[in-house]
């Protein structure tokens, strides 16, 4: 286990390099040569094109081709869907329909690519597909999840099956029962970096990508495949991503498209997509229904729990994620039942987005929690605590580490709980009414295989590499604290090499899993080299003969004997001495069989006070603490700040976020950020994060659990029970707008 | 975007030659809308005159009150001393409205002439009356597509409650203009016939069967600035708006305040309302009856009630019909000072 950390916290190794412009993001490269392709997009989502017309965009000027479904370049391995099994962590399991970009006139969703527009320079591709006209034969369009509610089907898969623990029907006996039904939107990632990719066949069967993709070597895999190529011949390169929340978890199908085009010109080409087709090529959260049923005894203990959702997906791809998981592992209950159910529309396919499922369903489950609380006239925490569990009532067995309760105290204290009133509405200012909520979020907290390679060389300088892509948590500063805590060397002498797959082989970035994953293989590449020096120092003539091997520290480039600090040698000196210019280990590094036997997750409390204008319904988050239990914290200020980004991206979730479609058309009627609200400054007050920061002695050498998701799980929710403490009103259907808080209280 | 030919001028006379000269020509500002709607292919101009140049920037003090030329930036406008003191409702409007970026951007003449937000005029495969009018067949440089109105029957949340036509349910977007018809203001406007002042609520128009033309400019008319009138309202002013984010979103509602008052006596008022019609909404039967009563929240709810007459939902904007009245009576109470 690593050693707790001794020097201050730092800064974001990158930070620099970010806001100085010295950052280079995938469309930040130029090569010689390079053709821009721009996308013309369906406007309809449901059926054929009848005509398309490409001759003006063909004769507009800088125009080298306009590819179609009638002239697309073969891609050699699609015999598999592209953008299917071909990648992303967990298989998609196939439907009846398929789409296979530019392969036919059949079209299954607004925006789907229709024509490839290239030119030799962006704005020349622009001009160009807007001379591309088509027109449609339109079929009856689905596209309301409300109104297709009954077609839900049970995806294959491990999430398709249905949970049973105890009996179904127990809540319905309960002395005190609940039946609510929770609706989440459309959200779509919208990071402020669009979508796109560079590809360059650098000679007939080698090719160089520059992508948006969250982890480089899923992407090398799907286009050997796609193209049929020894990976080994795809080079990709992904050093930063200007955010991702999960759009780059997969090799999307324009991106294939991109290659086959580049590979066809002979040129390298670039695509960078617009922010409106943000919302329909490159996934986003789907829009979901959730009933929860649950029975409680007068007492404030759980007696059953049926938690059903219900999410759309395309029509010719299911895509699942975990909307239901939570409410299996979360409570001391008896009897719990889930079921999980997708219909498949006339949308482009969802993806994870932050938090993914879980936050979906946290909503759900912490909104009933606390409409529980509240019929049972308990406060919310206390109801919580009266349910608590110390082992996983799912797989029975212990969690790897659960500091819940410590973070339900330390979180009360920061917000003034003892302020909030169990009785709602009875808190006013002025004009506005004052409330406070809280909910709980957790996510799985993995240990993935990952590969990092150390370089110490004797002058003291040390070079992390690994290919993970830093999509913006603080992944290089996270390894470079657990390479300078486990060989010493000065934070200033270490440099990270990440985002390529030249370098030894990583996970995707998602999942909150890549310091646990990625810092695994740093700690135990940088062990070796520990080992390797102590071996140097301690033999028959070595500087420090005679010593043993635990007794060594070693700090600031010295290996020295603790109890004796005279003892002691330099680093450089020691390689030096045995004529090695560099120490370079590499460390291939998965958890052992012990991961087994436990219940491993993170666990994250939000609290938030809120204030509401019962006049105007508008409602503003004034204060919001969210507290971590992930384990040892390794990079203090960068978990810090994704704990504050998760905030804002919860506030987004909470009352502003909602992309909106005109089911008559089928289309997205507000795709672009003016429309589409993200949180903005204005809406997000001071944040507060704590850190419970105890190590977790199972899943990893340092003790550390992820954190990425469970800064948004939950946060929806405490905002949520805080509206109706402060309103008495419900609101179950997000985002919570003024216009339903208003009508409501009207 | 499609290609353009770009001009720039450097006296209102140029501009108003140059507009006049051919269809399809636009003044371009700020830019920061007619951009948008170019990008879109929303419009489509053969030629824009650049206007940037004209020395039309000023803000300055008359005999009967203010004059703010029409290229004055929103920002610059918005933080002007004279206007903060004397006409405060005109700067906490301007600073509601947009986001920094681009209110520093924005000028006066070019915020009166911005388009609506609603999403069906801005997609050219949705039907549109104001993008693809009926009648005339589009104007050139204006994008066609589907005829119809989009918004009724659809997507309408945003959408207007009062002098709405069968043709068209849009609102005016602007902030600014809330203060300024409620300020009475007038303004300038310059062209090849001459020069003209219109009243302010004369200046935007409802939609009727003609819902592609916002306003009452003339062909060829430059707006030159905007006057206005010295007031007593200055202590009791209050620009409220309701969105749904607490920056960079349009209105839901918006109410402009001016009081008037005297020992808890309204002795004159203006009201006008933002996101509930074509044009900035001037509340007329709510002043005449505020007018000479107290302060009070009794009278400010039957001012509400009157002010609401007529008015009308779409389904999904229904909830505009409590939303304004409710928000009506919160900006009298906060101008009033009886919050």
């Amino acid at each position: 286990m690593m050693k707790d950390l001794t020097n201050p916290p730092i800064d974001r190794i990158d930070g620099r390099m970010k806001v100085t412009g010295g950052a280079q993001y995938f469309a930040d490269f130029d090569l010689p040569n390079t053709a821009y392709c721009v996308i013309v997009g369906s406007e309809i989502a449901r059926g054929s094109i009848a005509s398309l017309d490409t001759k003006k965009a063909l004769g507009a000027p800088g125009v080298l081709g306009v590819f179609t479904h009638q002239n697309m370049p073969p891609i050699p391995g699609w015999d598999a869907p592209v953008g299917g099994e071909a990648d992303g962590p967990a298989p998609k399991p196939k439907t009846e329909e398929t789409y296979r970009i530019l392969s036919s006139p059949k079209i299954l969703f607004d925006g789907q690519p229709i024509a490839i527009v290239v030119a030799d320079t962006f704005e020349r591709a622009t001009y160009a597909a807007s001379l591309v006209k088509a027109t449609y034969t339109k079929q009856p369009t689905r596209t309301d999840l409300h109104k297709h509610v009954s077609d839900g089907v049970a995806p294959k898969g491990a999430e398709g099956g249905n949970y049973l623990r105890g009996k179904a029907d127990a809540y319905q006996t309960a002395p005190v029962t609940l039946e609510a039904n929770y609706t989440i939107p459309v959200e779509v990632h919208n990071p402020m970096e669009l979508h796109g990719i560079l590809a360059h066949w650098t000679a007939a069967n080698t090719l160089m990508i520059y992508a948006k993709t969250q982890g480089v070597n899923a992407t090398q895999q799907a286009m050997a495949q796609a193209f049929k190529l020894d990976p080994k011949n795809i080079h990709v390169h992904t050093e930063f991503m200007g955010g991702g929340f999960g759009m780059g978890l997969r090799t999307w199908p324009q991106e294939t498209a991109v290659v086959a085009i580049a590979r066809k010109i002979n040129r390298p080409l670039k695509l960078v997509v617009s922010r409106s087709q943000m919302f329909t090529l490159v996934g986003h959260r789907p829009y979901t229904v959730q009933t929860i049923n649950m029975g409680a005894d007068r007492d404030g203990k759980l007696i059953g729990i049926a938690h059903a959702a219900t999410a759309e997906t395309a029509s010719y791809e299911d895509f699942t994620e975990a909307t239901v998981n939570m409410t299996k592992f979360m409570y001391a209950c008896p009897n719990v039942s889930t079921r999980y159910r997708l219909v498949r529309l006339d949308r482009s396919v969802p993806i994870w987005m932050r938090g993914p499922g879980e936050a979906t369903g946290a909503f759900a489950l912490e909104s009933a929690m606390d409409e529980m609380a509240h019929k049972l006239n308990l406060d919310p925490i206390e109801f919580r605590l009266r349910n608590y569990t110390e082992t996983d009532p799912e797989h029975n067995r212990p969690y790897s580490s659960k500091h819940l309760k410590e973070a339900y105290q330390r979180g009360a204290e920061a917000i003034g709980w003892k302020n909030r009133k169990n009785e709602p509405g009875s808190v006013r200012e002025g004009d506005w009414l004052i409330g406070y909520g809280m909910s709980t979020g957790t996510f799985n907290a993995f240990r993935w295989e990952a590969s990092a390679r150390i370089l110490l060389k004797a002058d003291g300088s040390l070079t992390i590499q690994s290919a993970v892509t830093d999509i913006g948590p603080g992944t290089g500063t996270a390894l470079t604290m657990i390479a300078h805590n486990v060989l010493g060397v000065p934070v200033d002498r270490i440099k990270v090499e990440y985002g390529d797959t030249s370098l030894p082989k990583a996970p995707t970035q998602g999942g909150s899993a890549i310091v646990s994953a990625v810092g695994s293989a740093v700690y135990d590449a940088c062990t070796a080299i520990k080992t390797e020096l102590a071996g140097l120092a301690l033999r028959a003539g070595g500087p420090l003969a005679g010593q043993q091997a635990d007794e060594l520290t070693l700090a600031d480039g010295v290996l020295s004997v603790e109890k004796e600090p005279k003892k002691k040698v330099a680093v450089s000196d020691l390689m030096q001495a045995n004529n090695l210019t560099v120490l370079d280990k590499t460390k291939d590094s998965k958890g052992g069989p012990e991961l087994g036997k436990y219940s491993m997750y993170s666990f994250s409390v939000h609290f938030v006070q809120v204030r509401v204008n019962p006049q105007t319904g508008v409602v503003r988050v004034t204060k919001a603490v969210s507290v971590a239990d992930s384990g040892r914290i390794v990079s203090p200020k960068t978990a810090a700040s994704q704990m504050i980004g998760g905030v804002a991206g919860g506030i987004g979730m909470a009352l502003t976020e909602e992309a909106i479609i005109d089911h008559r058309f089928g289309r997205f009627v507000n795709n672009n950020l003016a429309d589409y609200h993200v949180a903005v400054h204005a809406d997000v007050p001071a944040i507060e994060t704590i850190m419970i920061d105890k190590p977790d002695p199972i899943i990893n050498p340092m003790g550390a659990k992820g954190m990425g998701e469970i800064a948004l799980i939950g946060f929806a929710g405490a905002v949520a029970n805080a509206v109706f403490n402060a309103t008495g009103q419900r609101v179950r259907d997000l985002p919570i707008t003024p216009d339903k808080v208003m009508q409501k209280l009207a | 975007m499609n290609p353009f030919q770009f001009t720039r001028v450097t006296t209102p006379k140029a501009a108003i030659t140059a507009i006049t000269k051919e269809n399809g020509t636009y003044f371009l500002a700020g830019g920061t809308n007619l951009i948008d709607l170019m990008k879109r292919e929303v419009i489509i101009p053969e030629r824009l005159v650049d206007i940037n140049k004209l020395p039309l920037a000023t803000i300055e003090k008359t005999a009967t009150g203010l004059r703010i030329g029409a290229m004055a930036k929103n920002s610059t406008v918005a933080d002007h001393e004279l206007v903060k003191k004397h006409f405060p409702l005109l700067s906490q409007a301007l600073n509601a409205g947009a986001s920094a970026q681009l209110r520093n951007m924005a000028t006066v003449g070019g915020n009166m002439m911005q388009r609506t937000r609603c999403p069906y005029f801005y997609d050219n495969s949705m039907p549109c009356n104001k993008r693809s009018p009926v009648q005339a067949g589009p104007d050139k440089g204006q994008a066609n597509g589907p005829t119809g109105c989009g918004a009724i029957g659809g997507i309408n949340r945003m959408h207007a409650i009062f002098g709405t036509s069968t043709k068209c349910i849009a609102v005016h977007p602007s902030d600014m203009c809330i203060a300024l018809v409620a300020l009475d203001a007038t303004v300038n406007v310059s062209g090849p016939k001459g020069d003209r002042q219109i009243p302010f609520s004369d200046f935007h128009r409802l939609p009727g069967d003609m819902p592609q033309k916002d306003n009452t400019l003339q062909p060829g008319e430059l707006i030159m600035s905007v006057d206005l009138p010295t007031n007593r309202f200055s202590d009791n002013s209050h620009y409220l708006k309701v969105r749904d984010r607490a920056s960079y979103a349009f209105a839901l509602i918006s109410v402009g305040v001016a009081i008037d008052m005297k020992r808890g006596t309204i002795q004159d008022v203006r009201l006008a309302m933002g996101g509930v019609a074509h044009k900035p909404w001037r509340l007329t039967a709510a002043e005449a009856f505020l007018k000479g009563k107290p302060a009070t929240e009794a009278n400010f709810k039957q001012a509400a009630a009157l002010a609401m007459q007529g008015a009308k939902g779409y389904g999904e904007n229904d909830f505009k019909l409590t939303l304004a009245p409710n928000s009506i009576v919160d900006a009298l109470k906060t101008a009033a000072k009886t919050a």
